[in-house]
């Protein structure tokens, strides 16, 4: 008899805790901010151990990759000398755009891009996993990082924070399948959204069916919302086969270390705009012609302004690049 | 005979350490391995933990703590919130209504035992979150994980045979 109730009380402790399972799943399809809360939260209280156990694995494969390094030092070195000469070239070519972009955006009267604002953070988590594509960093609303903020390497475009704790933010991975970002293909710049899908390769889609696509382009944000802004690398194409189109991150999600966390603060340029103290960042051509017009009669000579706008660069007097200026993408 | 107070902490200390493990090891299975694709598919280890606790000492591993288990892997993970907690549970009951079957087999059986169980609950995982998510979601990380999990299972079975004899004890 005993042994009756016994059985009977297990099978019904199974029944209430795979209810409490379908329950657990009802709120996260319910409410998914409140469940994006409780995961970093908990995130954020265990974040010291992750981070101590992560210290270790990282500094394991520090060695591992050194060592490997070592290996071929004469032949990297070599490749970096012509590397270094060649980017050496390229500097000299960006720092003489930048100060051209510089003047024609004076010129044009261009609203400047928001100010972006970095943190820098250390990867502690990489749950990995089948279902969910992301990381957590050890960076959080102490440091200003918020929800939507976007996370960036050297390579490219890793994702945005889904939501951020004191100390921890989860980084929701470009690849994983709640991610979608705005996206511009190739050198017609074909718009597209590229949706990941849990595969290692998220597949492009609302792509017009005229454009053509081909494997090697190059995707970028398009910054078409809000969500991005534009022209931060984010893949390449690697596959094209009826319709479906898949793209291979620059950022590979294992090598992950250290991630830039960026603020391109578009609502505050809103809430500036709304306070009138900047202008229309909507409609900046409404005083472009008038303003264009007088600046260019002044810088460009005659016989510059009669051979037309290709010359315009040549004469326009170049500024001594700042040291250490930076280079805006 | 009336056990001391030290004797009765030493006893909870080994009782605990079952569940906190089978934690220890969710919480280690997010740690970045800074190798490719190896987070993608590393062992579901908790689930070769409840397997093995349910099998051997299922009073040290009662079916809330599975479902513990499953919910904080779901926090930590990212997956759908409670999808791991229903697998577990689920698993849990597999494992310890057939226990009777399992006990004093070989070690080939209980491998393929799991082998099964694993297969089942990589099939209810990923049809769970399909239905959260309301569209077939592409299933092949899933499929590689179970193979690094039933794959592993014998490294991963010795640990917890050493953790067993060495610090839990027999019942």
């Amino acid at each position: 008899m005993w042994n009756a109730w016994k059985l009977l009380a297990t099978w019904l402790t199974y029944g209430v805790l795979v209810l409490a399972a379908g329950a657990a799943m009802l709120l996260g399809k319910a409410d998914a901010v409140l469940v994006e809360r409780l995961r970093v939260q908990v995130a954020d209280v265990v974040a010291p151990i992750l981070e101590s156990v992560s210290r270790p694995v990282d500094r394991a494969a520090d060695v591992v990759a050194s060592s490997r390094r070592l290996v071929d030092l004469v032949e990297e070195n070599s490749a970096l000398r012509q590397e270094r000469e060649h980017l050496l070239q390229w500097e000299a070519v960006a720092q003489r755009l930048e100060a051209e972009n510089a003047q024609l955006r004076d010129l044009l009267k261009l609203v400047a891009e928001p100010e972006a604002r970095f943190v820098a953070a250390r990867v502690v988590a990489d749950p990995g996993g089948a279902y969910a594509h992301s990381l957590l960093v050890n960076t959080g609303r102490r440091d200003g990082v918020e929800k939507g903020q976007i996370v960036l390497t050297g390579e490219g475009l890793v994702g945005r924070i889904a939501a951020s704790a004191n100390r921890v933010s989860r980084v929701l991975l470009i690849s994983d399948l709640n991610s979608r970002v705005p996206v511009a293909v190739g050198e017609g710049r074909a718009r597209a959204i590229l949706a990941g899908d849990n595969s290692v390769y998220p597949r492009l889609i609302h792509l017009d069916p005229d454009e053509t696509i081909a494997a090697g382009d190059q995707v970028v944000t398009s910054g078409i919302t809000d969500a991005f802004p534009p022209g931060l690398p984010v893949g390449t194409v690697v596959s094209v086969q009826h319709g479906d189109v898949r793209v291979a991150p620059f950022v590979k999600q294992s090598r992950v270390e250290f991630v830039r966390v960026v603020d391109h603060r578009l609502p505050a340029l809103i809430d500036d705009f709304l306070a009138g103290r900047t202008e229309s960042p909507i409609l900046p051509q409404l005083q472009l012609p008038a303003a264009a017009n007088t600046q260019l009669s002044v810088s460009a000579p005659a016989e510059a302004q009669a051979e037309g706008a290709a010359a315009l660069p040549a004469v326009i007097p170049l500024p001594v690049p700042r040291p250490g200026g930076r280079i805006r993408p | 005979m009336k056990r001391s107070f030290w004797h009765r902490l030493d006893l909870l200390a080994r009782h605990v350490v079952p569940v906190s493990l089978a934690f220890a090891l969710v919480l280690l299975s997010t740690v970045p391995l800074r190798v490719p694709l190896l987070n993608l598919v590393f062992p579901a280890l908790a689930l070769v933990s409840i397997y093995y606790w349910t099998l051997y000492r299922p009073d040290l591993m009662p079916p809330a703590a599975a479902f513990a288990i499953g919910l904080a892997d779901d926090v930590l993970s990212g997956a759908p919130f409670g999808v791991n907690a229903l697998v577990f549970v689920l698993i849990h009951a597999a494992v310890n209504t057939q226990r009777g079957f399992f006990l004093g087999k070989s070690f080939a059986i209980v491998w393929l035992g799991f082998a099964l169980l694993a297969g089942a609950a990589f099939t209810i995982a990923w049809l769970a979150v399909s239905a959260f998510y309301g569209l077939l979601v592409n299933g092949t990380g899933a499929l590689l994980q179970a193979g690094t999990t039933i794959g592993c299972l014998p490294l991963i079975w010795r640990l917890l045979v050493q953790c067993h004899l060495r610090i839990v004890g027999q019942a």
